[in-house]
């Protein structure tokens, strides 16, 4: 509990204070303060507790089961399907929790009050944007953590033991994480109304999910659609987590038959810089004049 | 700071969407200390005007000064010296109402003590419960709580009893008054007159965007609004009239030695004298728009 709320009340603390907007150390410690508040709200809300923090466990072990006489590798390097759906499953987490998570997280605030209250009180959008990544994060590493659990203990997948795979992991998962909660927050300004948010957002993460990679084999999929899925983050996420769980001998499968680690930086790095700019510019507490 | 100066000032305030005015002209001046109440028909403009001053709403035209800002161009720091308490609020509240004023209590450089402010709501039995399991009235306490508890220096209440039953109105205005009594100004919008005539040192009567009248609360509508009325029947007829003597005309009645039938004398309320105003004001308007 925070001991700030038990100052004493007086009249002359009035007059004396300083400027509240320019300190980092406040918009630091709100931030920090918001996580907590974010992520205690979050796995008190149901619904997204199923649909968002278990979904990806719930397919893996879906897939698992029903394909599990099936060999997804060759002859000589058997593949089971829990080992060939985590990289995927884990990259849908990461959609999940952050784009379809924070965008209709944040259109529902927008509709039912929450950021209007929010608007009329000294918090800094700043500690704001922090508690909702930094909750995104806290979830999203959870998340992953329970997937590659249940893939290993339950499925019996082999995880990786060189260190440098699990360093690729750690670089693909914050980027991943960061760029997917930012998307979500400038996609945010998208649904008209809270009730209308899940309607917009579900389908935008559904579609991304088939052509990237994560329910569907990505090489499977024809050539062109390929090209439209390497336009979207997800594709890449999903390919720098196949760098890490597949064997080798995956690698041919991928398109120019390269995990292509840089592309995954690049376009993930620079979908990132797209929502930063989308949400500097549509975010506001409220629209003025609505 | 200068404490004489008036905490909220507003001169000519206007706020129009295509060719309607939903604010016309507005000028009040609210004092440190004061509760000023801002009264009206649904749809007058009230609440325009208070998220004009909250910073919700940019203004068309006139000055505001709010705590010697802008309201239009308030900081951080400026939002630290106020309170609101909207008109709706409707979030999914997963946090119990302790949660959430401590929470926000963090927001604030000098908040109040949590335990004193559930306690002012009357919700400590309530205060380890998830606000969405809350009754509309104790939600509406909850936002009460989240209004003070930055320890305002204004406090901006926009309807705050709506839905509240007999019991908790009072005990709301009692704790108004203990924050009228610890020298906060309030800005209060209402169109329960009784809450206006409890809580208010002032008010001002909104109607079409107007300021159709504003003053002491015993003195809205002027003299001529507060003389009495008479009332009586003689047979099927009607008689009504406003006299400052009452009682003469009374005993002129009686003068013919017959009981007057259904004989009244009227003092009027705030209540009538408001809704007199009112529909003057929609008469004299009807009279404006067939010219």
């Amino acid at each position: 509990m925070s001991t700030t709320s038990s100052a004493p009340v007086t009249a002359t603390g009035r007059t004396s204070r300083s400027s509240l907007g320019a300190s980092l150390g406040r918009n630091l410690r709100l931030g920090a303060s918001r996580i907590k508040y974010e992520v205690r709200a979050y796995f008190r809300q149901g619904d997204s507790v199923f649909f968002t923090f278990l979904f990806p466990v719930v397919m893996l072990t879906i897939f698992s089961l029903a394909f599990s006489e099936q060999n997804f590798g060759s002859e000589e390097e058997p593949l089971t399907a829990a080992a060939f759906y985590l990289p995927g499953m884990i990259a849908a987490g990461l959609l999940l929790s952050g784009l379809q998570n924070m965008a209709i997280d944040i259109a529902m605030e927008k509709s039912d009050g929450t950021l209007k209250r929010f608007a009329g009180t000294p918090l800094p959008v700043m500690s704001y944007f922090i508690g909702k990544i930094g909750q995104v994060f806290v979830t999203g590493v959870l998340q992953a953590t329970l997937v590659i659990l249940v893939a290993s203990v339950a499925f019996g997948v082999e995880l990786p033991n060189e260190p440098s795979k699990w360093l690729t992991f750690a670089w693909v998962f914050v980027l991943g994480v960061t760029t997917s909660a930012v998307l979500g927050i400038a996609l945010s300004a998208l649904p008209r109304t809270g009730k209308s948010a899940t309607a917009v957002v579900i389908p935008i993460a559904l579609i991304l999910q088939f052509i990237s990679g994560v329910y569907l084999g990505f090489s499977l999929l024809p050539t062109w659609l390929q090209n439209v899925a390497s336009a979207f983050p997800l594709k890449w996420m999903a390919q720098g987590m196949r760098e890490v769980f597949l064997p080798a001998s995956f690698e041919v499968l991928e398109q120019s038959e390269s995990w292509n680690l840089p592309g995954v930086a690049i376009a993930t790095g620079l979908w990132l810089v797209i929502g930063l700019i989308v949400t500097r510019i549509t975010f506001r507490w409220i629209r003025k004049d609505s | 700071m200068n404490t004489t100066a008036p905490v909220v000032q507003v001169e000519n305030l206007r706020k129009t969407y295509g060719s309607f005015a939903a604010v016309d002209s507005v000028s009040f001046e609210i004092q440190r200390g004061e509760t000023f109440a801002l009264l009206g028909p649904n749809g007058a403009g009230k609440s325009t005007t208070i998220e004009i001053l909250e910073g919700y709403r940019d203004r068309t035209g006139g000055t505001a000064s709010v705590l010697g800002v802008d309201p239009g161009k308030g900081g951080l720091d400026w939002k630290a010296r106020l309170g609101i308490v909207l008109q709706s609020s409707g979030e999914s509240g997963n946090v119990t109402v302790r949660e959430q004023l401590t929470h926000f209590a963090g927001y604030y450089p000098n908040p109040r003590n949590v335990d004193e402010v559930i306690a002012s709501v009357g919700l400590q039995e309530k205060e380890g419960t998830l606000i969405r399991k809350l009754s509309g009235g104790q939600r509406r306490r909850v936002d009460v709580a989240l209004g003070i508890i930055g320890n305002p220096e204004l406090l901006f209440l926009d309807e705050p009893t709506t839905g509240f039953d007999p019991e908790a109105r009072q005990q709301f205005w009692q704790l108004i008054c203990s924050l009228k009594a610890d020298g906060t100004s309030i800005l209060l919008t209402t169109h329960y007159l009784d809450e206006a005539a409890q809580l208010g040192d002032r008010a001002g009567v909104i109607a079409g965007g107007k300021m159709i009248d504003i003053g002491a609360i015993d003195e809205l509508g002027g003299a001529e609004a507060r003389v009495p009325i008479v009332r009586w029947r003689e047979g099927a007829t009607r008689y009504e009239e406003r006299t400052h003597t009452p009682g003469a005309l009374v005993a002129s009645l009686m003068a013919g030695g017959a009981e007057p039938a259904g004989l009244e004398i009227i003092r009027p309320s705030l209540e009538d004298i408001y809704l007199q105003l009112v529909a003057d004001h929609a008469q004299a308007s009807e009279v404006e728009n067939a010219r």
